[in-house]
């Protein structure tokens, strides 16, 4: 597919490697020549300078025989402006623009229309939705819902005298007494995919596979605590912490959030009447202990610097807060990120591309496509949720009797609305859901390109 | 320096080349040369075996680079093909000295067409098309080759250009799509066609199969080795005016032919370097038609040998009609600024590049002005694009390199002693890939006479001028072969 992507900051580069990866031809805009040179000598990509809202610069980038554009531009008015104008060049083009700003948020879904806009894309509010679902069941340090919601794909570190620590995944379900399934493990920072011999050892991150009535049975049978979070810290009022407090408001949780920049605390204080606004800077000791940070039940670092808020999450960690979450924009080194005391790590920009990738590769197989799309493991692996239909092969097949590609599991089958964990002799029916996760380097399209 | 992927790299090369040996051995066992055929057989095994064993001693997973591994892939793809590529003249006696054999082979492969040879009607039919074929391997490129035939993993798919950077040449080199095995495959392409056209109507002029394949070859890396002792003069006008043509289509940027493919006639147009390159051949043509009308028997005659001599010289190809060398002083002159010229950037030709030329002309403007308004703002554009400054900075340092190495060598081969018109002549027909020179390398003089080392020198020389020095440079550099980055 051709494909168009308007400004290469960090989102723009995420989608980029993502999309060359799977072979797209791509056209990357940017006004920086820097940047140009950049995608040129890192990517099999076409690289233009221009300004991406002008006539002029979009048909050199032959939007007239594009498929898809994306408008990811730091600027909301011109990833807008961009997607109307070439919109307006090629009637038949998908158009995908990143907005941010809270303030249009709300009159874009009713313009949705008129600016030609085929999905919108808002970092910080997926980001934000990420860390109040973490917080709402604390303990995991990941988790991705799928069929509708129904089941989840929760990843959790195997810490010393955990009950896990050197189990076999075969006697999982006599150790558990629930019915879950490992379904990717990443280990010295390398994903794969598990088989029922594999051992699970101290410091792994797993990806547990479970419907969601036995999520808080897992917690319980882990020893998980599960104390209700009541109060929450967040350091830095960007736009991540203005939708994460909103939502944590609305569901009762005290919210305090402290920013350093005089008038923005000002602006937050005006649009979070219920939040308090401290003035303050967040990665000071004496703030943060005279703000009792030992006292609160999460701590959300959301400054613009990684390294701040890795040290302010660190700094947490030590004072004993016990739900951390940590925002990093680079991911570059979250391997690294792993083997520390930061809690979970949220990279806004990860969650939005891997929204795109889905769409894209939607547009792509019209049927068949995965209709979810998460990458799990920082994005070594990635879980995808199919619905069968009737191009599907081997219908009603025990599974035991399926070759599957290498590397590829079926991890979870939703039949009219229940939910099991498969093994041999399960089989699928027509409109079930399946949930597929596969570290493979080819990307799997559509459902049958699991099969050998 | 990630040496195992420059191994692997040269491995293909190597490998791809004695692909193409296959060939003239076929050719030396029609003739019944078995002497021939086993010297091209003998060469290709080594060939095999040595790429084997490089392939097999770099084997790696690591498939990334960057600039400095691009540059140094294609100066050392281009050396250890050269040296390969000499070894059947010299095995089977033709040639009989391997530093003339080096010599022949690297003019080819740079598409110079400077030879040593004084009588090359001698040359048995294998070795004539294996000579005339380096010209075509050497045209576009054997890494060009290289990145269209080999898929390369999709992770580090956007390496390759720092290879197609290295060899094409021109200031500033571009993607036609957003893959890069498409725009190689695209390049070929075009190449292959616009050869078979030429092969097609060679043939409609009577010229023999032989022939027109060999001539053809030349004509499309814009090399200029011939087949008979007298280039091109022995073959009828209409042969010699469709060469003419043919030659000035090869100097062309071939992505202009790809935009005609597109239907994008607008931006063809507003090519400034083609029209300052149709601009420097017309003028030219025009004044040494008025030059040397009075030596022929009509203006037309004088005409077509001024268009057949500028376009050769020009697009660096360094075919022969008659013998320039009794033209007129002033016609002379021209052809000899000619060959600095050279043709447009990404065709197959040689010399400074029109483009080039373009941007220092535009930089010289630019520093008039600058002189008169100091204040003055100002910016370089070129086809309505503003050239950003590291792009003529870079031209501005390629011709002072440029210089530099001329002068060097000019300097070195001066120890000879033979007249300063000819080693001048001799160093820029073998830098700017053109072929022949003035006096004693004229049209119908050759190389032979030069000792070992000015042959190494000249040699040298052309590897430097088709690669555009930096690549070959690198590898001199002992940064380059440092362990740490």
């Amino acid at each position: 597919m051709k494909i168009i992507i308007a400004g290469d900051g960090k989102v723009g580069l995420a989608l980029t490697r993502l999309l060359s990866q799977e072979g797209h031809d791509l056209v990357t805009i940017d006004s920086n020549r820097e940047i140009i040179e950049r995608d040129m000598q890192q990517f099999d990509v076409i690289s233009i300078a221009g300004n991406c809202a002008s006539m002029e610069t979009l048909k050199e980038a032959n939007v007239q025989q594009a498929d898809v554009l994306i408008a990811a531009t730091s600027a909301d008015e011109i990833n807008l402006l961009c997607c109307l104008t070439a919109r307006r060049l090629n009637p038949s083009l998908h158009t995908i623009a990143r907005v941010r700003s809270p303030e249009y948020i709300e009159q874009l879904y009713m313009m949705r229309e008129e600016f030609g806009l085929s999905l919108m894309i808002n970092p910080e509010r997926e980001a934000a939705k990420e860390i109040f679902r973490l917080l709402q069941l604390p303990g995991f340090l990941k988790r991705e819902t799928f069929a509708k919601g129904r089941v989840e794909i929760v990843e959790l570190r195997i810490t010393e005298h955990s009950l896990l620590e050197n189990v076999i995944l075969n006697h999982l379900l006599h150790v558990l007494g629930c019915k879950v399934l490992v379904c990717a493990v990443v280990r010295d920072g390398k994903a794969f995919i598990p088989t029922g011999d594999t051992m699970l050892y101290r410091g792994d991150h797993i990806y547990v596979t479970a419907p969601v009535a036995v999520l808080s049975d897992l917690m319980k049978r882990l020893g998980v605590t599960r104390r209700k979070i009541r109060h929450a810290m967040l350091i830095g009022g960007g736009r991540v912490s203005y939708y994460l407090a909103q939502s944590l408001i609305a569901a009762g949780v005290r919210v305090k959030i402290i920013e350093q920049n005089a008038d923005r605390c000002l602006e937050l204080a005006h649009m979070l009447p219920e939040a308090s606004i401290i003035e303050g800077d967040g990665s000071s000791q004496s703030v943060l202990e005279s703000e009792g940070i030992a006292e609160t039940d999460a701590l959300v670092t959301l400054t613009g610097l990684d390294e701040q808020n890795v040290i302010t999450s660190m700094f947490g960690s030590m004072q004993g807060v016990p739900h951390i979450i940590t925002k990093v924009n680079r991911m570059e080194f979250t391997g690294m990120l792993e083997s520390l005391p930061v809690g979970s790590v949220v990279s806004p920009k990860e969650l939005c591309s891997a929204n795109v990738v889905q769409y894209v590769r939607a547009m792509q197989h019209q049927t068949g496509a995965a209709v979810t799309l998460h990458r799990i493991a920082d994005g070594r692996a990635e879980a995808l949720e199919f619905v069968i239909n009737k191009h599907s092969r081997y219908i009603g097949e025990p599974l035991r009797n399926l070759h599957l590609k290498r590397n590829v599991l079926i991890s979870c089958i939703t039949h009219q609305g229940s939910t099991t964990i498969p093994d041999g002799n399960s089989c699928f029916q027509m409109g079930d859901t399946v949930i597929v996760v596969t570290n493979r380097e080819a990307p799997i399209l559509q459902f049958n390109d699991i099969f050998a | 320096m990630n040496v195992k992927l420059l191994g692997r790299i040269t491995g293909l090369t190597v490998l791809l080349t004695g692909m193409f040996m296959l060939v003239p051995m076929l050719i030396a066992v029609l003739d019944g040369e078995d002497a021939n055929a086993l010297s091209y057989a003998g060469t290709i095994a080594l060939m095999a075996a040595f790429s084997a064993l490089l392939l097999f001693f770099s084997r790696s997973r690591d498939r990334t680079f960057y600039a400095q591994e691009g540059f140094a892939a294609t100066g050392i793809s281009w050396i250890v093909m050269s040296l390969f590529g000499a070894l059947p003249f010299y095995f089977s006696g033709e040639i009989p000295r391997y530093i003339d054999a080096l010599f022949e082979i690297v003019s080819g492969f740079t598409t110079t067409g400077a030879s040593i040879l004084s009588n090359v009607e001698a040359l048995s039919r294998c070795n004539l098309y294996w000579r005339s074929f380096s010209h075509w391997l050497g045209g576009m490129g054997m890494l060009v080759f290289l990145l269209a035939v080999v898929p390369e993993a999709r992770k580090t798919a956007g390496s390759g250009i720092h290879l197609m950077r290295a060899e094409s040449p021109g200031p500033s080199v571009g993607k036609l799509t957003p893959h890069l095995r498409q725009t190689a495959m695209i390049l070929y392409g075009l190449y292959i066609l616009l050869t078979a056209l030429c092969i097609v109507f060679l043939l409609l002029g009577g010229m023999p199969v032989f022939d027109s394949f060999c001539i053809a070859f030349g004509t499309a890396g814009t090399g200029g080795f011939a087949i008979r002792n007298s280039s091109m003069g022995e073959y009828s006008l209409y042969l010699q005016s469709v060469v003419t043509v043919f030659m000035l289509l090869f100097g062309v940027n071939f992505s202009l032919y790809y935009l005609l493919l597109l239907r994008q006639f607008k931006s063809i147009l507003k090519s400034e370097e083609l029209r300052l390159y149709i601009g420097i051949a017309g003028g030219s043509i025009l004044l040494i038609t008025l030059n040397i009308s009075g030596m022929y028997k009509s203006v037309y005659e004088a005409f077509h040998h001024a268009a057949f001599q500028v376009s050769s010289i020009m697009t660096t190809t360094g075919f022969a009609t008659v013998d320039f060398e009794q033209w007129p002083a002033f016609s002379k002159s021209i052809l000899f600024a000619l060959m600095f010229v050279g043709a447009c950037a990404g065709s197959t030709g040689g010399g400074l590049k029109v483009s080039r030329v373009l941007l220092l002309l535009k930089s010289i403007r630019r520093t008039i002005r600058k002189a008169l308004h100091p204040r003055r703002v100002q910016i370089v554009r070129m086809d309505g694009r503003v050239v950003d400054e590291e792009t003529s900075n870079n031209v501005n340092a390629y011709l002072a390199v440029y210089c530099v190495i001329l002068l060097l060598s000019f300097i070195v081969i001066s120890l000879d002693g033979y007249s300063i018109g000819t080693n001048i002549s001799a160093v820029t027909a073998c830098f700017n890939n053109i072929g022949p020179g003035f006096e004693l390398v004229g049209a119908t003089g050759n190389y032979g006479h030069y000792s070992d080392l000015s042959k190494l020198v000249l040699a040298a020389d052309m590897l430097l001028g088709r690669l555009e020095i930096f690549p070959l440079l690198v590898l001199l550099s002992p940064d380059t072969w440092s362990r740490k980055r």
